[in-house]
């Protein structure tokens, strides 16, 4: 009775096997869902044993019996468990590595797209056979608030947007490029609005000869001065332009012709250019900023040679010299007036949060005419020294003098002494204010106070 | 002084006929022979030279959520990839990194040696100005710099004159890569 009774469990077993068994292909999948079943149902048929025999626990051999079937039982499900943990572990392992062998195939793909993409934007500059085109800019609004000294003079009391400038380059190639400087000075221009200005402030092709020679034509900044090439706001210190490079040189410069730029050793580096000249007149007392024709239908008789050199040797430091002969600064319309020279050179030197710059320059124009009025020698210096208190804060002084009619013993000379704070909320961003004392000739505007700026780049 | 003046206006004919001469020969020579690229070194041999001429495999690192926030605070913009490749052998860790200046990219190598600059150099320049950054009177500032905790570098770094732009890209990917540099080693102590 016990047997069939075993029998009976085990041939239940089966069939109930056979029922819930897919068809076996002899796969793991298939060995780990028999290996389920099968000690679900010896789980299950040990207590349905236990019940059925519990009637006949009187019985001695049924009790021996029922203990041999028990350990019978217990030996199999033991066996089962065993064979399960290994089987488990198998699958598991096998498992694992078949992630891991995902994750490593998903690896290179990722690796391999963004290769691809790397590889696309690196080669955007160089397709195309270089060509791209790039924008950029910069401008400075002001506010003055100067208090005119002189007797019956107008105070300066204004807000302008000085100047905005769009940049427009373009290469051709890796060594043919085009630059160019579109600017707008004071907001608007055109019929009835006096002072406003659009002019090109640059527009020229350049030509890379190697990696140290270029060769530029069009319309270009005269390589003289300081801030005559970069004028950009948050690169210098105060609000307005400073005065001796704006009477003197005169900033900002551009004239139209050919230039040839190289770079020699380390340090060293050179330009000459031969370009359109000032054509500046006795009206205006042989001024040379008044000379300035910004290549506008210009008159092209007597064309200006122009060389610098410029040394760079060591960080933080910048020596450069620039002369300019031209041989009728009135393009020949004033018998009276002749050739003139420039020679300018200037320092600029930084060392840690301390920065100096120093600037001399100095016309000579031949002439009865010039002389005669002691616009035959125009000149003027400025020494700067500055301090940054953070990458944000700067303060700096400066002195300026200068004097267009230097000439003679008439007093013609104006000083200026700035000290202000620049303030960059970003590296391309400034905010500044200064305070300016002018000492100019009796009966000229002398403008103290002072002035508020705030200028960007891009 | 009228004797000068009168010595300088009977040369005139003379410089413009060289000048003229100067611009069309350099011109024809140059555009006919010249390459313009101007890499200083490749970025092959820069990492092979870090490594004795036995670099290390490349590893990568991505500028996850974790990582890209320092990166854009470091350089004021995201760096141009979210995946940098790097060489690593114990302490010295090597990058190639690329930053514009004021139009086009300067790529650099930098070499990082417990945790300080060992070597900075420009492999190739696009820019048009500001190409003094390139040379060593220049790189050799930041030699042995660290990166303090703000992700600023430990000591002034002197600029060139009308090279600013250039001057700070050098120093922005001087301060990331200190920054990549330690982020790696904290992985790798992990």
């Amino acid at each position: 009775m016990h047997l069939e009774i075993i029998s009976d469990i085990n041939s239940s077993v089966i069939d109930e096997l056979r029922l819930e068994t897919p068809p076996i292909n002899n796969n793991q999948q298939d060995k780990k869902q028999l290996s389920k079943v099968h000690n679900r149902h010896t789980q299950k048929e040990i207590s349905t044993t236990m019940i059925k025999m519990e009637p006949l626990l009187m019985n001695k051999k049924t009790l021996l019996c029922s203990s041999l079937t028990l350990i019978l039982q217990g030996l199999f499900l033991n066996t089962a468990y065993a064979s399960q943990d290994k089987t488990s572990l198998d699958l598991l392992k096998d498992s694992v590595e078949s992630q891991s062998q995902r994750i490593t195939e998903l690896e290179n793909k990722l690796e391999l797209t963004a290769d691809m993409l790397e590889q696309n934007n690196d080669s955007a500059f160089s397709s195309n056979n270089g060509s791209t085109t790039t924008i950029g800019g910069y401008g400075e609004l002001h506010y003055n608030s100067l208090k005119n000294q002189k007797k019956g003079g107008k105070d300066k009391k204004e807000i302008d947007l000085h100047r905005a400038i769009l940049f427009v380059g373009h290469d051709f190639n890796e060594k043919i490029r085009f630059w160019s400087e579109l600017e707008i000075e004071h907001a608007q221009s055109g019929d009835g609005k006096s002072g406003g200005e659009v002019s090109m402030e640059q527009a020229y092709v350049e030509f890379d000869i190697d990696n140290r020679v270029s060769i530029k034509s069009g319309i270009f900044l005269v390589p003289a001065g300081i801030i005559n090439e970069t004028h950009e706001p948050p690169t210098f210190y105060g609000v307005e332009r400073n005065p001796v490079e704006k009477n003197i040189i005169p900033t900002t410069w551009r004239e139209g012709g050919v230039s040839l730029s190289a770079r020699v050793a380390t340090a060293w580096s050179f330009d000459a250019a031969i370009h359109s000249g000032l054509s500046t007149t006795s009206d205006k007392n042989y001024s040379v900023r008044s000379g300035r024709k910004a290549v506008r239908k210009a008159p092209a008789n007597d064309l200006a040679v122009t060389g610098r050199v410029k040394w760079t040797g060591m960080p933080g430091l910048e020596l450069a010299a620039t002369a300019q002969y031209q041989s009728d600064i009135t393009q020949s319309e004033d018998s009276d007036a002749g050739n003139a020279l420039l020679t300018e050179t200037h320092a600029v030197w930084s060392k840690g949060p301390y920065a100096l710059r120093a600037l001399y320059a100095t016309w000579a124009l031949s002439g009865d005419a010039p002389k005669n009025i002691g616009a035959d020698k125009q000149s003027g210096w400025y020494v700067e020294p500055s301090y940054k208190i953070n990458s944000q804060w700067g303060v700096f002084t400066r002195y300026n003098q200068w004097d267009n009619q230097a000439g003679n013993s008439s007093d013609s000379e104006y000083t200026q002494v700035d000290a202000g704070v620049n303030y960059w909320p970003h590296p391309m961003v400034s905010v500044k204010v200064d305070y300016q004392r002018q000492s100019t000739p009796e009966n000229k505007d002398n403008y103290d106070g002072f002035n508020l700026g705030v200028g960007y780049q891009f | 002084m009228g004797l000068t003046w009168e010595l300088v206006i009977n040369s005139k004919r003379r410089i413009w006929n060289a000048f003229v001469r100067i611009i069309v020969l350099s011109f024809c020579v140059g555009i006919s022979s010249a390459d313009a690229k101007t890499i200083y070194q490749t970025k092959s041999d820069f990492v092979n030279e870090a490594f004795s001429h036995t670099p290390p495999r490349p590893n990568t690192i991505w500028l996850t959520r974790q990582y890209s926030p320092t990166v854009k605070k470091i350089l004021g913009h995201s760096y141009k990839s979210k995946r940098i490749k790097y060489w690593r052998n114990s302490a010295k860790s090597v990058w190639i990194l690329e930053e514009i200046g004021k139009e086009k990219p300067i790529t650099l190598g930098i070499i990082i040696n417990n945790k300080k600059i060992q070597k900075l150099r420009v492999l190739i320049f696009r820019e048009k100005r500001g190409e003094e950054v390139r040379h060593p009177f220049f790189t050799r500032q930041f030699i042995d710099i660290e990166l303090t905790s703000d992700y600023q570098l430990n000591r002034y770094i002197d600029g060139i004159s009308g090279a600013t732009l250039s001057v700070n890209a050098l120093g922005k990917l001087a301060r990331m890569a200190l920054y990549l540099d330690k982020v790696i080693n904290e992985q790798h102590q992990k």
